[in-house]
């Protein structure tokens, strides 16, 4: 559905992605997580064609068999209009409060699939029932502070499904959702993608999320996807020391049991020492040199290629090419 | 031991806006008799979601509110009952780290202004050296002292506010979701930070979070909170291991990996 | 910072640089003492001696321009200043304590709001006799009102913040927040509220002059040129037009200024942080 091959993205002096390579098919479910400063929100921005202005844009981006690259900004609305959608973290931000939700959902109906007001109606009630909003009826005649913040993004799913998107960009759906609440979303989520054949990139700093909404993974680290591959395979083994410390840094996941060892100290959670470099002092070989516990001398000047695994997997480490 | 904080039945309500002339607002009842002991140098784990109240009660429990049912007692004295300077002293014991690292320091003060704030604020001497100490001991230099709040990332602004919060050596450390803003590479660190502050003061803390396999890290016992009433509480291996409440499994499921 | 400098800005200052330098200058240096009359020069075209000519009484108009934008911002500078102090110290106070005491603070602005600066002027040159203080009283009145209101507004916000929840955990008391941590964060709306009421400032003084109630003969005024100009406006309209373009360069000055300094700390403005 999405092609994307060697896009980077570059500020003066400085590059927010570097070289990703990644594709989504229909109906698939790509994750892609990474730490503030990973690149993972400029990623989907790119793949939206909404890069901001001062940037710099490489590579090529191919949209269901058209390539994008130096398309101009009317081709890319096109495609907005009919092929991708976005929705955000903060559903709040993304409605506007003056505005009835269903005027809301029902104005690119009126818009851009050119529908009468009756027609566009009965399409906006099809789609609340369609992404699991109660009474829809009654919603369409409610203001956004009037329904929860799970209600909301639900709203904002059903104006994303508006142009009958091949391509759903979220980014950090769940970020601002209490955990059940994001569940029900996450489900939402899988079942949309797989009804309408529909390709999902689900951008999330939350394994959590992300194992449960994707099957395919990309863990970005300083602009580049480190490590990807089939979402559990990748969590329950991976294979970059970046991803290792992120999973073993999060509490409840990296195996570890809290408590108190023999002495009665409580355990500590492994870290990543360091935090992320600005974009500007990222080294010029691995983005992760400086901060990995099992570094090798050239780490910081070489940039290590991306290894080719079994089942589809890869990292992008030198140690894997040392024949480790 | 002795318990430096007892909360015995606390309730707090809320009257809502009122929706016509003739009749008053409704009530919202934001916690609803709350009570739990926390021994010297221990810690508890608060975990809800977004309504449950922990928020309150963290501010009840620093007598930001006086709830209105119920007291909060720390070390042995009703918090809110001591008169208005006797308050003012007893803070010192007892102290807050709150979420957002952006918003806990104010951005027109240096750091180690905002550091000295509480000495300050209840008269302690040798305030520089103390200022000091609390920057090394979060794992800062003395230097980033004299620097303001923007020159710094969210995980370094949180070791800030944890400097501040143990400035006056408080026997007692409340965490308001103070790892939640920030990145899961950095929330270890400062999860990390927090077990050494207390092995190394005998700080007895309240760690409150939406998070239940973060809180169960550093927790030896967990309060669940749900719509403002406890739902289940126990201590923290028990708990995990065997909860009995539909909810508290929930939020364990919430946090791990596998559907 | 390029894109800080816009054109309001720019304009902006150099308006009030050159209103308030012209000012300052007059306090050492005019071209002619702007008081003394010289009845066989009058109505004076521009020359070498005069630049912009004479009045009706043969004063040079430089100089009496020149010491009326004195005038002008003596009068504002301390209108504002005296109506910002008592305001903002309201604003802050009223903010602090909350409750009753907020709710009587800002019903007493609301009638302040309501009271009309030219009556309350009146009243006061029926009591005291008209001068340039009964301008600046009136002035400094109207102004606490509007700075209480903007102080309070930008003061409750800054409430809400942690950092003054971690103040108040620290022990502070609502004074020693309101000074350390309250003031310091509304004090860039407050200096943009400033600007903007000094333009306003200038007006209502010229205004007051304009009908007798500020300053006084032989002090010059703006205003009081204007209106003495009036009953001449057909034999020398320049008389009028000249403390006219004045008073426009002054309050356009400091109403741009004030613009430009409310966008750059508007915070919607600034760019968001990025995550």
């Amino acid at each position: 559905m999405i092609a994307l091959s060697d896009v980077s993205v570059g500020f003066d002096g400085a590059r927010a992605l570097r070289d990703v390579t990644l594709s989504v098919a229909r109906g698939e479910r790509l994750g892609i997580v990474g730490e503030s400063g990973s690149g993972k929100s400029m990623l989907g921005l790119a793949m939206m064609g909404m890069v901001p202005d001062a940037a710099r844009i490489a590579g090529e981006i191919v949209l269901d068999g058209t390539a994008m690259s130096g398309a101009p900004e009317r081709v890319w609305r096109r495609a907005r209009a009919r092929k991708v959608a976005m929705i955000f973290q903060e559903p709040m931000a993304a409605l506007n409060p003056l505005q009835r939700l269903g005027e809301t959902v029902m104005e690119p109906l009126l818009v851009h699939q050119g529908l009468g007001r009756s027609a566009a109606r009965a399409r906006t009630l099809e789609l609340f029932d369609e992404v699991g909003i109660p009474d829809p009826e009654a919603r369409l005649r409610q203001y956004p502070h009037e329904i929860s913040g799970g209600q909301r993004q639900r709203v904002l799913i059903a104006l994303s499904l508006t142009c009958d998107p091949a391509l759903l960009i979220a980014d950090e759906p769940t970020t601002a959702l209490d955990a059940h609440v994001a569940l029900r979303i996450i489900e939402l989520l899988v079942r949309l993608a797989d009804k309408r054949r529909m390709a999902l990139v689900f951008i999330s700093h939350d394994l959590a999320a992300v194992a449960r909404a994707t099957e395919r993974i990309a863990v970005m680290y300083g602009g580049e996807i480190v490590e990807g591959g089939p979402t559990p395979a990748v969590l329950a083994a991976p294979r970059h020391p970046y991803t290792r410390g992120l999973l073993g840094a999060r509490p409840g996941i990296g195996g570890q049991t809290p408590g108190r060892d023999a002495d009665g100290r409580r355990k500590r959670l492994p870290t990543i020492p360091g935090s992320v470099p600005p974009l500007s002092l990222l080294p010029a070989g691995c983005r992760f040199a400086g901060r990995c516990a099992v570094e090798l001398s050239h780490c910081a000047a070489v940039r290590p290629e991306p290894y080719r695994l079994p089942d589809g997997r890869f990292a992008a480490c030198h140690l894997l090419g040392a024949g480790t | 031991m002795s318990a430096i904080l007892d909360v015995r039945a606390v309730s707090r309500r809320y009257s809502l806006p009122r929706r016509s002339l003739l009749r008053s607002g409704p009530v919202l009842t934001a916690v609803d008799r709350v009570s739990f002991t926390l021994e010297r140098g221990r810690t508890l784990g608060i975990v809800g979601e977004s309504g449950s109240g922990k928020s309150t009660l963290a501010r009840m429990i620093m007598a930001f509110e006086a709830p209105d049912e119920g007291e909060v007692r720390f070390d042995g004295r009703t918090l809110h009952t001591l008169p208005a300077g006797e308050l003012r002293l007893l803070r010192r014991s007892f102290q807050m780290v709150f979420q957002d690292p952006w918003g806990s320091l104010d951005p027109r003060r240096t750091v180690a202004w905002s550091i000295a704030e509480p000495l300050r604020a209840t008269g302690a001497d040798q305030v520089g050296r103390r200022v000091d100490e609390a920057l090394d001991q979060v794992g800062l230099r003395a230097e980033d002292g004299r620097k303001y709040p923007h020159e710094f990332s969210g995980g370094q602004r949180q070791r800030i506010a944890i400097a501040r919060a143990i400035v006056t050596r408080p026997a007692l450390l409340v965490a308001d979701e103070a790892v939640s803003a920030l990145d899961v590479s950095v929330q270890a660190q400062i999860l990390n930070l927090l077990m050494d502050l207390q092995e190394e003061l005998g700080l007895a803390m309240v760690f409150i979070s939406h998070d239940l396999p973060v809180v169960a890290c550093l927790a030896d016992h967990v309060l669940v909170m749900r719509a403002g009433r406890p739902v289940e509480a126990g201590a923290t291996a028990g708990l995990i291991a065997a909860p009995r409440d539909d909810y508290t499994k929930s939020l364990l499921a919430a946090g791990g990996l596998m559907p | 910072m390029n894109r800080h400098l816009t054109p309001n800005l720019i304009l902006g200052a150099i308006l009030v640089a050159l209103v308030v330098g012209v000012a300052g200058l007059s306090l050492i240096w005019t071209p002619h003492d702007h008081a003394l009359m010289n009845i066989r020069e009058r109505f004076g075209a521009p020359s070498d001696v005069h630049w912009l000519g004479t009045d009706q009484l043969g004063r040079d108009i430089v100089s009496q321009l020149m010491v009326a934008a004195r005038n002008s911002m003596t009068v504002a500078l301390i209108a504002v200043l005296m109506g910002g102090s008592i305001g903002v110290a309201l604003g802050l106070l009223a903010s602090a304590l909350g409750g009753w005491f907020e709710d009587l603070i800002m019903r007493v602005a609301d009638i302040g709001f309501a009271f009309p600066a030219l009556l309350f002027a009146i009243m006061l040159s029926a009591v005291f006799g008209p001068s340039l203080w009964v301008a600046v009283l009136a002035i400094a009145f109207i102004n606490i009102p509007v700075f209480a209101r903007v102080t309070r507004g930008a003061a409750n916000v800054i409430w809400t913040r942690d950092y003054v929840a971690a103040a108040r955990a620290a022990g502070q008391g609502r004074f020693a927040i309101s000074r350390d941590h309250i003031l310091p964060n509304v004090a860039a709306p407050v200096i943009v509220q400033a600007t903007i009421e000094f333009a306003i400032a200038i007006l209502a003084e010229a205004a007051l002059s304009y009908l007798g109630l500020g300053a006084q003969p032989p002090s010059p005024s703006w205003g009081r040129m204007l209106s003495e100009a009036q009953t001449l406006m057909f034999m020398a309209p320049q008389l009028a037009i000249y403390p006219g373009l004045c008073i426009m360069a002054a309050v356009l000055g400091f109403s741009l200024l004030g613009d430009a300094l409310r966008d750059l700390t508007d915070p919607r403005l600034t760019r968001s942080r990025q995550a």
